[in-house]
């Protein structure tokens, strides 16, 4: 009980992690509640596909029909960025997820065992970091076929090698101190030395850099579809969203912010989830770290 | 005295880039049942190693090149040979038959666990199947009383945690609770082997001196002051009772009021317990306070092992000796001991005193001088004698 009280304090300590995590819960919310938010039309199969209001090209500014307007191919702003949130959130913590536990598998026995393991695991990240990240993740998808799930493929293939590093690293650092020698001494088997003592020491930078990163997923996955690499068209997408508005940018000559709604309501979007989960590191750092004081 | 350990040619190198470090070279030493044996040195003289030698903890690239740890284990009624034991029997050794106390209490305890967590899983460690037989016990106190409705609804689930904890405390690692403790939710079914530890580790806590120890418990080691960590390490050392306890310079980092009494806290332990004390340090006041007998190490070898009084009132070593002057004293000029403690890559031949001994002779040059017993108790190696 004490650990929520702590938490809460903390939270409320710094304003700006408190607004990370109203803003997170407010998508978390809206992803939550889309099909209330945004009903899908009856007749629709799957819900992720944007209802489109026929053919024609030019984006259509908000009206009773639309509430924030329709984009290139007359697909729904407003039921696009509510559903697109479930597609981030899927993205985000797919492919942290999976990045962190490879990370963390391959960092802690390269960093606790160290030797010749080390040095095959280690040379294995080298091979990937060695590729400008953007462009294998390109390849890889097109390789793959493009598609949410190639996105994730690719992001996790680029994303795991700086997080076996990072961990590695601190693995390193924890395993010399005096109380992971203590715990062997007291005759605990490497697994649960790893497990029970060096991770949870070893594991925090980790973590806060994962919800910083989190944000940067997110991004990559909007700039991979904005190159057309990710969802199938339709698919509601704050990336593809952001490609549909490519040609929008500027309107015409007497009104260059015509089309404005196309270009900047996906792009708010990404911008908000990007920043809630910034702000929502801070905050993390603050209420994991039992080195901090709780009182 | 009946011999609790006897080390016999112990060697330990540690082979890195620069050259093989002789960390400690063909050591013999014997500590008895019941006795606190003190190893005195300069730093780098080999303590810490042979300390980590019988745990067989030599941190890589060290390693244990020859020799022989013979352990007598009490309760079993025979002897084990350390070195050659598989390394989950050592396991099984490690912090139940023989401890250690570490010199930093700061940074012996994992800053993110409370005392109580790390204590208790000592006992969880070793002591599952008395845990178990506890848990039992306390469980069929349960389904013993009571006749309300509640209790009635619950005592089918009484009775299968009943047969669960007795499972446990029959030991031989029984399936049931092996997979329980393995899978994240269920491992909570086990919920009363946690309880049980916890009594047992604020009770370990008492113990060791700690007021209200139901608090301190539930603490983290940043909260506590440097001798409440001291004491909390002791008491994890301690927890499972072992014959030998290891102190690695356990007053080191602590002002002079708390030292006196840990001093005396180490004291009692060995007066209640009947367990044998290595005690490390570098602090001879330290070490004529609590040692029966004291070993005396220079670059990796025993110069000399004698009891306290005999050491401190007729040193026979020219390196006793001159610790023994080295010691300040009020009034007094300090005296140092010429040179510097001899290169752990290439050590000098011979008696490894030789280039800084007052006494030396030309065969302490090239030949090694061998431990051998100059008086009753009183051994020395040093060609004077």
């Amino acid at each position: 009980m004490s650990d929520w009280r702590f938490t809460a304090r903390q939270l409320a300590k710094n304003p700006l992690s408190l607004t990370g995590v109203v803003i997170i819960a407010i998508f978390i919310i809206i992803a939550i509640f889309a099909p209330l938010i945004a009903p899908t039309p009856a007749g629709q199969l799957n819900s992720y596909m944007i209802p489109r209001d026929g053919y024609w090209a030019e984006p259509q500014p908000p009206s009773a029909a639309h509430i924030l307007g329709t984009t290139q191919g007359q697909y729904d702003i407003f039921y696009g960025v509510v559903w697109g949130a479930r597609s981030a959130f899927r993205v985000a913590l797919v492919v942290m997820s999976i990045t962190l536990l490879i990370g963390i598998v391959l960092g802690s026995l390269a960093g606790y065992f160290g030797g010749v393991l080390d040095e095959i695991l280690m040379r294995i990240t080298d091979i990937f970091l060695a590729f400008p990240w953007l462009i294998l993740a390109m390849a890889l998808v097109v390789v793959l076929g493009p598609g949410l799930k190639s996105v994730m493929i690719a992001l996790i293939v680029v994303w795991w090698p700086s997080y076996a590093r990072l961990i590695r690293g601190d693995i390193l650092q924890v395993r010399e101190e005096d109380y992971v020698e203590a715990a062997r001494g007291l005759g605990a088997s490497s697994g649960r030395v790893i497990i029970r003592h060096v991770l949870p020491n070893a594991i925090y930078p980790a973590l806060i850099m994962a919800s910083l990163d989190i944000g940067a997923v997110v991004l990559s996955a909007a700039a991979l579809s904005f190159l057309g690499l990710g969802a199938p068209e339709g698919y509601a997408d704050w990336g593809q969203m952001t490609q549909f508005a490519q040609n929008w940018i500027v309107g015409p000559l007497d009104n260059p912010l015509k089309y404005w709604y196309a270009v900047i309501i996906p792009g708010l979007f990404i911008l908000f989830f990007v920043l809630g989960w910034n702000l929502l590191g801070d905050a993390f750092r603050d209420i994991f770290d039992p080195r901090l004081a709780r009182r | 005295m009946e011999d609790l350990v006897r080390i016999r040619d112990l060697t330990v190198r540690f082979h890195t880039y620069e050259g093989v470090v002789y960390a400690i070279d063909d050591l013999d030493l014997d500590i008895r049942q019941g006795e606190t044996l003190g190893i005195v040195g300069e730093t780098g003289s080999g303590k810490t190693m042979t300390a980590l030698a019988i745990l067989r903890l030599i941190p890589y690239p060290g390693r244990i090149e020859s020799g022989s740890i013979v352990f007598f284990d009490k309760g079993l009624r025979s002897e084990l040979e350390l070195l050659k034991l598989s390394e989950d029997k050592m396991r099984s050794i490690r912090g139940c038959k023989i401890s250690m106390v570490f010199q930093e209490p700061g940074s012996a305890l994992n800053p993110v666990y409370t005392i109580g967590d790390q204590i208790s899983e000592v006992y969880l460690l070793h002591q599952r199947q008395e845990l178990g037989r506890q848990a039992k016990r306390r469980i069929d106190s349960l389904l013993g009383n009571g006749g309300t409705l509640a209790a009635s609804i619950k005592r089918p689930f009484w009775r299968w945690q009943s047969r669960l904890y007795n499972k446990i405390a029959e030991g031989s690692n029984p399936l049931e609770p092996r997979i329980l403790s393995h899978i994240p939710l269920f491992r909570r079914l086990l919920w009363r082997l946690k309880d049980e530890a916890g009594l047992l580790t604020v009770s370990m806590l008492k113990d060791v001196e700690i007021p209200d120890p139901d608090r301190v418990a539930g603490r983290y080691p940043h909260e506590l002051s440097g001798g409440m960590k001291q004491r909390a390490v002791i008491a994890m050392a301690l927890a499972c009772s072992p014959e030998l306890l290891i102190a690695d310079e356990p007053t080191t980092s602590l002002d002079v009021t708390i030292q006196a009494q840990m001093l005396e806290l180490f004291r009692r332990i060995k007066a209640d317990r009947g367990a044998s004390v290595l005690f490390i340090t570098h602090n001879l006041g330290v070490a004529a306070e609590v040692c029966d007998r004291v070993a005396v190490m220079y670059a990796g070898r025993l110069c000399e092992v004698a009891g306290v009084e005999e050491i401190f009132l007729h040193p026979m070593h020219p390196y006793t000796k001159a610790l023994l002057e080295a010691v300040p004293m009020p009034g007094k000029e300090l005296q140092t001991i010429p040179g510097a403690l001899a290169d752990a890559f290439n050590p000098p031949p011979g008696c490894r005193f030789h280039p800084r001994c007052p006494s030396a002779m030309p065969t302490c040059q090239h030949e090694r001088p061998k431990l051998k017993e100059v008086a009753k108790d009183h051994m020395v190696a040093c060609y004077l004698y």
